[in-house]
């Protein structure tokens, strides 16, 4: 074993010996009077502009106004420019002027301490040990197993399941509050801020439209919102949908959601199903909705799979129907939990409602499918073409983990998974 | 230095902290803003929210120390980074100053918790998404997930108990931490004694420098109001996190350019590139796509930085003390395993903020995201294995110094008609600071077969380690021995005067030490 | 006598000098023309009729704009099924003048994205091709500068439309535009501009038409009211002061951990450079008193 103790610096091994800590030189302030008095002023000069500075604070605070009436100055906020740049001042030039001193003027010598060794002396080791062995053999606890068992158990005992169990109160148990949102059968969606809700010929092809369950909305007899404050945070961080309108041949509806949309009109939660952002860039040009928090992007004319990012599963989508008003209304709350992936969540066929169940296994799917082109009117068309980006992932969620397909997945193969609904 | 002003950082957040703690409201209590930032009149939002726009626009001062506040914090967690790379590049956290570096470890988690939980206390839109990605986090854990989530938010998200709660966290707990960690940490600094560069008169035994009393004590102190100057004129020039314009939290509003501050921006980054892979086990939903990079990775990271000093211990197996620094040069594994970890750390960071280096350097999102996927784990290969082969330059160059002198910049031209350039030798204190290096010595075991044939235990792991301890010095260059000094130093001597054929010293040898300089003038006279 | 000395018939002979006849013409024509152009009544083109402007617009478009739009702006397909340039029928003249007069277009070169740039028409131009697309179909009609103005409401509902903008522009407008309007990023190299400094009428424009890959806020979607509050939210927050500081350009943390490392940490390292460095030394010796 040739682990090195001890000091290793023999002058002997040293290529070059130590010439010695060099001579001491003077500075023009040590030996110059001139130099000395000059450095002393403009120290002092220093420290008289950070005087200044401070009593330029003061009345920076005194004349500037914030508030209903802000002072400006050159399109920024006067007050918060004089207090900072005079205060600023006023710690640098005290700062400045102190190391300036400190440079200049101060003593100047070196010095040179000797190291003690960061490890105690074997005197005092064997001391320690030999107290300590000593303690605990006294204490009998070596010798006394019942005792220290015992101990051992009272203290774990104290000190795991006692303040564990003090912090139970923090928060309710989850239940099943994440399965559930306020949405319910025949709630009207209605556009969010505004809360006016929504006819299906007000929206064009195109639009997007961020809007919020009517309930948010609902007032009392005075007037008053009922839901508000914490409550409306915690529905709408659950309840906050994206409806869109996409012309009806480009749409690729989920499977068992033909009857989700009214006349291309589709509406998804907002809140993504990857950490909970909530989403609305829409690309209109391709139907994707891409969430700024970390670039999950889904294809809301395809059930709003995947096609890039971090996000693992669609959005969920509310079903759609057009109420006795003509309005736009929820046929049921969203069929799966909202938004961020938790332990619990239960995606398996037996647990999904009938709406995802098929009977049989569905083919597999192409590979590269595509969405077919909007039929053009008759017109000249080009003799060449752009490169085409080939889609890469199948145009279908699987309905047995409700999750896009991509690439590597295989659409509906795992039927041993799915059974024929019992009801 | 670099550590003074994470020091004075610290002293400057907690006095402009303490400020903010007189107006600042941590409730979530839904109020009617009256204040005069006219564009919110009217509207309902929480208590900590309106309290944070009345220091901003009713408080005279306010802003200033928001912002001030918010600069220094970013500047603590920055002067960590850089005093930790500083510390690890010249060798500083070798024995006996391994549990300073722990202690600074565990500062700049503290110190990086300290800032998210800080800049989310004003419940503004941007930091408010933050906390709603923290609780996908905290939602995405396998068992016990949802029920960290419910008992941190007081029920379903946002609920009305987080920011009180994060309150408590950034204005008792942690500082309190912190202030007896960095109290720990200057005490060991104390005990140690600061490390020192190699140089004429300095050597492991001893500390060279100036007094604590008066000298140490102005720069620093003077170094304090420097900082605080600092910090102070950037809070008044430069506007940082301005909450009224991303407005009150709503859970279904967002703004683009959605990114934490920069500290937590290589989490974010590894979210961001992850893959959505995601498990079903039976009713159990397993969100690889989260847990990977926000929790597996920092933890793995964190572990390893805390480790960093024992894992070379352990490797080159020295367990000397060591108080004198080393150039980066001098340990190239040791500098390419940083510069590698850094590399990643740097991707994962630039990934964090690829839509903003989308829109900024006309780039796609995707395309930076498929570069990312890949540049992290190539990346940190090809920065290892260039330091390295830098660092192993920069020695054969010090050595060429120490043998042949420097460059002095006089070409000479021989009656042959060739160039040469005239070297002289570097000074006596710079040759003993290049030379003033200990050799290395790799761990090798002498465990093995005993003569009857038997393994001895644990002589595998021995042969790994010495395995690992060959690695990681191959290469290096080490300084020359006396006997090589002197051979190149007359090497050089007789050349010049083979060349010269001159029985005087030749040209640039005049001030070697051997020769009384009347002998000759240090250029020739034609 | 005075007017016939020799002085004075110099002079008046230079000022019959060959030139004198051809300058004197020249005067007179600019002082004609100057004074008719500056008397005479406006010719304005917008005098002309709408048939006149559309047929003007036509010649323009088939010029300009078929070889993408089609030649009557039916659009234009490619073999595989990918557009060339989109359907122009139903637009309206609100998107001629938006993409015409912020220049985006014509495009200069394919791309996922149509910058804005200087525009190649002129007003009238535009407003030629505008009123020639709104004859193709019915579709949005450029905005007045009174469906966006805020006039004619007391300070209390300018105040309220201001709040409720902000809202609505929280709500839709921020998660591409960024909080400040500062622009972000789309897929694929697509980017959703700044709307900071914006003329009004083509934020309405774009609101209204959803140019490029931006989504439509029809007149269902947003009502034109909360399209008026949109920009009188944006007005005023470009009227108001940087309270703090220079904003760095507006694009939040990254920004800011920017100049953080390159400012903070920059500045201060420079001041421990100057801290730890060796001051001036002297070669004089200290005379002992």
């Amino acid at each position: 074993m040739t682990t090195r103790e001890g000091d290793d610096n023999l002058p002997e091994k040293a290529p070059v010996p130590d010439p010695g800590l060099p001579d001491h030189t003077w500075r023009p302030t040590d030996v110059d009077e001139a130099a000395e008095r000059r450095a002393e002023r403009q120290i002092a000069t220093l420290f008289g502009l950070s005087a200044l500075c401070a009593v330029l604070f003061v009345v920076s605070y005194v004349t500037l106004d914030i508030g209903e009436v802000t002072t400006t100055f050159g399109g920024l906020g006067a007050s918060n420019l004089a207090l900072g740049l005079s205060l600023a001042g006023s710690l640098l030039f005290l700062g400045i002027g102190i190391i300036h001193w400190a440079r200049k003027l101060m003593a100047d010598h070196e010095i040179v301490e000797m190291r003690h060794p960061a490890r105690s002396s074997d005197e005092d080791r064997t001391e320690t040990v030999a107290a300590l062995n000593l303690g605990i053999h006294e204490s009998g606890i070596g010798r006394r197993p019942l005792v220290r068992n015992s101990l051992l158990g009272a203290l774990g005992l104290l000190a795991l399941p006692v303040p564990v169990v003090l912090l139970r109160d923090l928060g309710p148990l989850p239940g099943d509050s994440l399965e559930k949102t306020i949405w319910a059968e025949g709630m009207r969606v209605v556009r969010d801020v505004t809360g006016t809700p929504i006819r299906p010929a007000e929206l064009q092809v195109g639009d997007l439209v961020n809007a919020e369950p009517a309930a948010l909305f609902e007032t009392d007899d005075e007037g008053e919102p009922l839901i508000e404050g914490v409550q409306l945070q915690v529905e709408k961080s659950k309840g906050a949908v994206i409806v869109v309108r996409i012309e009806p041949e480009e749409i690729t509806p989920g499977e068992g959601r033909e009857d989700w949309g009214v006349d291309g009109i589709l509406c998804y939660s907002k809140i993504c199903t990857h950490v909970g952002c909530p989403i609305s860039l829409y690309e209109r040009t391709t139907h994707h909705v891409l969430c700024p928090c970390h670039q999950s992007t889904f294809d809301l004319a395809d059930a709003a799979r995947v096609v890039f990012g971090p996000a693992a599963r669609p959005l969920p989508q509310l079903a759609l129907a057009v109420d006795s008003e003509g309005y736009l209304v929820a046929q049921a709350d969203f069929d799966e939990p909202v938004g961020p992936s938790y332990w619990e969540r239960d995606s398996r066929c037996a647990s999904t409602p009938a709406r995802w169940r098929r009977a049989t296994p569905p083919p597999r799917p192409r590979r590269r499918s595509r969405v077919p082109p909007v039929p053009l009117p008759p017109g000249p068309t080009t003799g060449w073409a752009w490169p085409r980006r080939a889609r890469s992932s199948c145009a279908r969620s699987s309905p047995t983990t409700g999750r896009s397909c991509s690439v590597r997945s295989r659409c509906g193969a795992s039927s041993s998974c799915c059974s024929p609904a019992p009801s | 230095m670099l550590g003074e002003i994470a020091l004075w950082s610290f002293v400057v957040l907690l006095l402009t902290g303490t400020f903010l703690t007189l107006w600042f409201r941590p409730s979530m209590a839904e109020v009617v803003y009256m204040g005069s930032y006219d564009q919110f009149r009217g509207l309902h939002m929480s208590e900590a929210y309106a309290s944070s726009l009345d220091i901003s626009f009713d408080v005279r001062g306010g802003l200033l120390m928001r912002q001030m506040h918010h600069w220094s914090a970013m500047l603590f967690i920055a002067a960590m980074m850089v005093h930790m790379m500083r510390v690890y590049f010249t060798g500083a956290f070798r024995k006996p100053r391994e549990l300073n570096w722990v202690i600074g470890a565990l500062l700049l988690l503290l110190g990086t918790l300290e800032g998210f939980t800080g800049y989310s206390l004003p419940d503004d839109l941007l930091s408010g998404t933050g906390v709603r990605a923290a609780d996908g986090f905290l939602k995405s854990q396998p068992v016990v997930g949802t029920y960290m989530s419910f008992f941190l938010f007081g029920g379903e998200f946002p609920g009305d108990s987080i920011i009180p709660r994060l309150y408590t966290v950034h204005v008792l707990l942690i500082p309190g931490v912190l202030l007896a960690l960095i109290a720990a940490h200057m005490l060991l600094l104390v005990y140690h004694k600061h490390t020192q560069w190699p140089g004429p008169g300095r050597t492991e035994q001893n500390v060279v420098g100036y007094p604590l009393l008066p000298v140490y004590a102005a720069k620093a102190g003077g170094f304090f109001f420097i900082v605080f100057g600092v910090t102070a004129a950037m809070g008044a020039l430069l506007a940082i996190n301005p909450v009224w314009k991303y407005g009150p939290y709503d859970p279904s509003k967002v703004t683009a350019g959605s990114q934490p501050d920069w500290y937590m921006g290589w989490p974010d980054g590894a979210l961001r590139i992850m893959p959505g892979w995601e498990s079903n086990l039976g009713p159990f939903t397993l969100s690889w796509n989260v847990l990977l990079p926000i929790i597996v990775l920092p933890v793995l990271m964190f572990t390893i930085v805390l480790l960093l000093p024992f894992i070379e211990a352990w490797i080159t197996g020295d367990k000397r003390d060591h108080h004198l620094l080393q150039r980066p040069r001098n340990a190239p594994t040791r500098t390419a395993i940083f510069v590698a970890l850094m590399t990643f750390y740097g991707l994962m960071w630039a990934a964090g903020g690829n839509d903003i280096l989308a829109t900024q350097l006309h780039l796609s999102i995707n395309q930076i995201t498929y570069f990312m996927r890949a540049a992290v784990f190539v990346g940190p290969v090809i920065a290892f294995f260039i330091t390295r082969r830098w660092c192993i330059s920069l020695q054969r160059s010090d050595n060429e110094k120490l043998l042949h002198g420097y460059e002095t910049g006089i070409i000479m031209r021989s009656t042959e008609g060739g160039y040469a350039e005239r070297h002289l030798p570097i000074s006596e204190s710079r040759a003993f600071a290049l030379t003033s290096r200990d050799p290395d010595e790799p761990y090798s075991s002498d465990r093995g077969t005993d003569d009857n044939g038997v393994v001895a235990r644990g002589s595998r792991i021995a042969r790994v380690r010495a395995g690992l301890s060959s690695k990681w010095y191959e290469n290096d260059v080490a300084a020359p021995t006396r006997a090589e000094l002197e051979e190149g130093h007359h090497h050089a001597e007789h050349e010049h005067e083979l060349q010269a054929g001159l029985d005087h010293p030749a040209d640039g040898h005049q001030f070697d030490g051997h020769h009384t300089v009347e002998e000759g003038p240090l250029r020739d006279d034609h | 006598m005075r007017f016939l000395n020799r002085s004075a018939g110099r002079l008046s002979r230079h000022r019959r000098g060959p030139l004198a006849g051809l300058l004197v013409l020249m005067l007179g024509l600019l002082l004609t023309g100057g004074l008719y152009t500056a008397f005479s009544p406006v010719q304005a083109s917008d005098s002309a009729s709408n048939e006149e402007l559309v047929a003007e617009g036509r010649e323009l478009f088939l010029t300009n704009c078929a070889f993408c739009h089609g030649q009557s702006g039916e659009g234009v397909r490619t073999i595989d099924g990918n557009q060339l340039g989109p359907s122009l029928i139903g637009v309206g003249a609100a998107a001629v003048d938006f993409q015409v007069n912020t220049g985006r277009m014509p495009l200069m070169q394919p791309g996922q994205q149509a910058p804005r740039k200087a525009p190649t028409f002129s007003e009238e131009e535009t407003a030629a091709m505008a009123a020639y697309v709104a004859s193709l179909g019915p579709g949005p009609a450029v905005p007045d500068p009174s469906d966006y103005s805020l006039e004619g409401m007391s300070d209390e509902e300018r105040q309220e439309a201001i709040v409720r903008g902000g809202q609505i522009f929280l709500t839709n407008c921020t998660a591409c535009h960024n909080f400040t309007g500062g622009g972000g990023a789309m897929p694929r190299g697509g980017y959703a501009p700044a709307i900071l400094g914006v003329d009004p009428k083509y934020v309405y424009e774009a609101m209204l038409t959803g140019p490029q890959s931006m989504p439509n806020f029809s007149n269902g979607n947003l009502t034109p009211d909360a399209k008026r509050d949109v920009i009188a939210y944006l007005e005023s927050i470009e009227e108001n002061p940087d309270y703090g500081g220079f904003g760095m350009g507006g694009l939040g943390p990254v920004s800011e951990g920017l100049f953080a490392w390159v400012v903070g940490i920059g500045g201060l390292v420079g001041f421990c450079v100057w801290i730890a460095a060796h001051t001036t030394r002297s070669t004089k010796d200290k005379v002992t008193a």
